[in-house]
């Protein structure tokens, strides 16, 4: 058991075109998107390829038909929305009304950080390509809510065993989700959906839960969500898709979110977990450990057992060390170690003294930085400047992120060198099928027709039809795979000769 | 309350992170630490209040977003 699998995250940037409220989101969202393919010389854009999109299987085993499904549910009908497919295996594009950037496959945590780092990287040199007489710059956000009763996901995607059964996931998952913001939560200030209750709140996105277990994404949000759309055999795999993180700008933050995450889900399927930490009523659970900063307030269980937040997460944690110990020993790979220690590290240090994680935990370091400006300036919880601190801390924008100041007066643990990430920006992972995807795109530009999670189709010359090859086992087409291929195909009909002969 | 007891204290096995100081320390330490961490804090403040929007309830007003996902 490990902290690796095939994994990745999404995430909606918030978006504002500098004092005009009332400009189009659309539109902006368009204008960055469109404006980031602009920035490379390349004369062809790849499509997205739809076919194997599928957003209204149901996990539980039906599909939603099309016309019982709320419009914004139909995500693969490409209607003409900006959408590009990155040389580093990522996917760029409009979402509703939102700048969207999917991270390549990954299988580690460490990984997945890097490539949702490369993202905001990407998405702040779209918006300064971004030039449109007359018009304002357009700013963007890596958080969750605009306090008035909006909110736009950054989601996470786990593949997983096909043959465990999806009961087994709610059951399990949930006490965690309910809890585990304690550690990834981004920080909130405003209580309830339109924010409009003065205090400070754990999470961006808790208030936004409604229900248990659905496959809706944008209304009655569930904390599990159902969709079923594994973009890979689903004989083999299904994709958990995960709506209900907050969008984290902490590198440690992301780390853990999907570490520990993904560690969980491994019990999960090798049925590990015994102990049954249900809990009566998980919707209202949230929202009451969000609204709890103090971290005191104590969950009931179904079983009638109450127990904090970081209780149910040190019990998570245990199951973890104690499965890990017995089965891998000293062979548990270095980043399974290190998620681990690291979980323990912060639960412990959010028991005993909370502010210490201010450096790793994106909740504690903007609350930190709340409460001195209170303290300083005296200043109740519903003053308009502490909401322009929370904020602000989610400006992408190097000059004017509190985010970004805190980590370059070094006020921030990192995990990566600015190298690390930059080299994300242009190159895929080398150990999924990204690798695969991301260097086609690279090399053979001018021939690649469109590309998908599961796909690359090629328009070669002579050819009177489009040629797709099939992208549809994650971890293949790795660097181990097809790097030696890729080097010596010289042109994109070379290399698909090579594949299909 | 009904906690799981046991469990709870096997966690404390890793205390410290590298750069968090003994838990043990010494008075007069711990108050230089407090020290350092006002001066920091100060520091910290001085660079915020530079890039903070300057007139933070219209600023605040003005973010409105969609919904999305």
């Amino acid at each position: 058991m490990t902290v690796r699998r095939i994994m990745g995250t999404e995430t909606e940037f918030g978006i504002s075109v500098l004092g005009t409220p009332s400009a189009n989101p659309m539109l902006a969202s368009s204008q960055v998107v469109n404006a980031y393919a602009s920035t490379s010389a390349r004369s062809r854009r790849a499509r997205w390829d739809f076919e194997e999109e599928n957003p209204l299987r149901d996990a539980r085993g039906f599909d939603l038909s099309r016309s019982a499904a709320d419009p914004s549910q139909l995500t693969d009908e490409d209607v003409g929305l900006a959408n590009l497919i990155l040389t580093n295996g990522a996917r760029l594009y409009v979402d509703h009304a939102h700048p969207e950037f999917s991270t390549p496959e990954c299988t580690n945590p460490r990984d997945v950080v890097r490539w949702d780092k490369a993202g905001e990287q990407i998405i702040v040199t779209a918006a300064n390509a971004v030039r449109i007489p007359d018009q304002n710059p357009i700013v963007l956000y890596k958080n969750n809510t605009d306090n008035k009763g909006a909110s736009y996901g950054a989601h996470e995607n786990y593949l997983m065993k096909r043959s465990t059964p999806f009961p087994d996931i709610v059951r399990h998952i949930t006490p965690f989700f309910v809890t585990r913001q304690v550690i990834c939560g981004a920080g909130r200030v405003g209580i309830g959906q339109d924010g409009q209750t003065s205090g400070f709140q754990i999470s961006q996105r808790a208030d936004f839960f409604e229900v248990e277990v659905g496959l809706e994404t944008t209304l009655k949000r569930p904390i599990v969500n159902t969709r079923d759309e594994p973009h890979a055999d689903p004989e083999k795999y299904r994709r958990l898709h995960v709506i209900i993180g907050d969008a984290n700008l902490a590198e440690i933050s992301t780390y853990l979110k999907v570490g520990t995450t993904s560690l969980v889900l491994a019990m999960i399927e090798d049925r590990a977990l015994t102990a049954d930490l249900a809990i009566d009523n998980p919707v209202s659970e949230l929202h009451k450990v969000s609204h709890d900063p103090s971290l005191k307030h104590l969950v009931t269980l179904r079983d009638g057992r109450s127990m904090s937040a970081l209780d149910l997460q040190e019990c998570y944690l245990e199951q973890a060390r104690d499965y890990v110990d017995a089965h891998l020993g000293a062979d548990a790979d270095k980043q399974t170690r290190d998620v681990l220690d690291r979980w323990e590290s912060v639960l412990l240090r959010l028991r005993t003294d909370p502010v210490s994680c201010r450096r790793e935990l994106d909740w504690v370091a903007k609350l930190a930085l709340l409460e001195s400006y209170r303290e300083r300036d005296g200043l109740e919880w519903d003053d308009p400047k502490l909401r322009l601190i929370d904020l602000q801390y989610a400006d992408l924008r190097p000059d004017k992120g509190l985010y970004q100041r805190l980590v370059a007066r070094g006020s921030i643990d990192r995990l990566l060198t600015d190298d690390e990430v930059t080299r994300a920006v242009s190159e895929p992972p080398v150990d999924t099928r990204a690798y695969f995807r991301g260097r086609c795109l690279a090399k053979y530009p001018d021939r690649i027709a469109a590309a998908s999670w599961d796909s690359v189709i090629f328009d070669l010359p002579g050819r009177d039809s489009l040629q797709r090859i099939p992208t549809m086992e994650p971890t293949r087409g790795t660097r181990h795979h097809v790097g030696e291929l890729l080097d010596r195909c010289s042109t994109a009909e070379d290399l698909f000769e090579a594949i299909t002969s | 309350m009904a906690r799981e007891g046991g469990q709870q204290h096997k966690t404390a096995r890793k205390t410290s992170e590298e750069d968090s100081p003994p838990e043990s320390a010494p008075s007069e330490a711990a108050s230089e630490r407090k020290e350092k961490l006002d001066d920091d804090v100060d520091a910290i403040l001085d660079d915020i209040d530079e890039v903070l929007e300057s007139n933070a309830e219209e600023f605040v007003r003005g973010f409105v977003q969609k919904g999305g996902e």
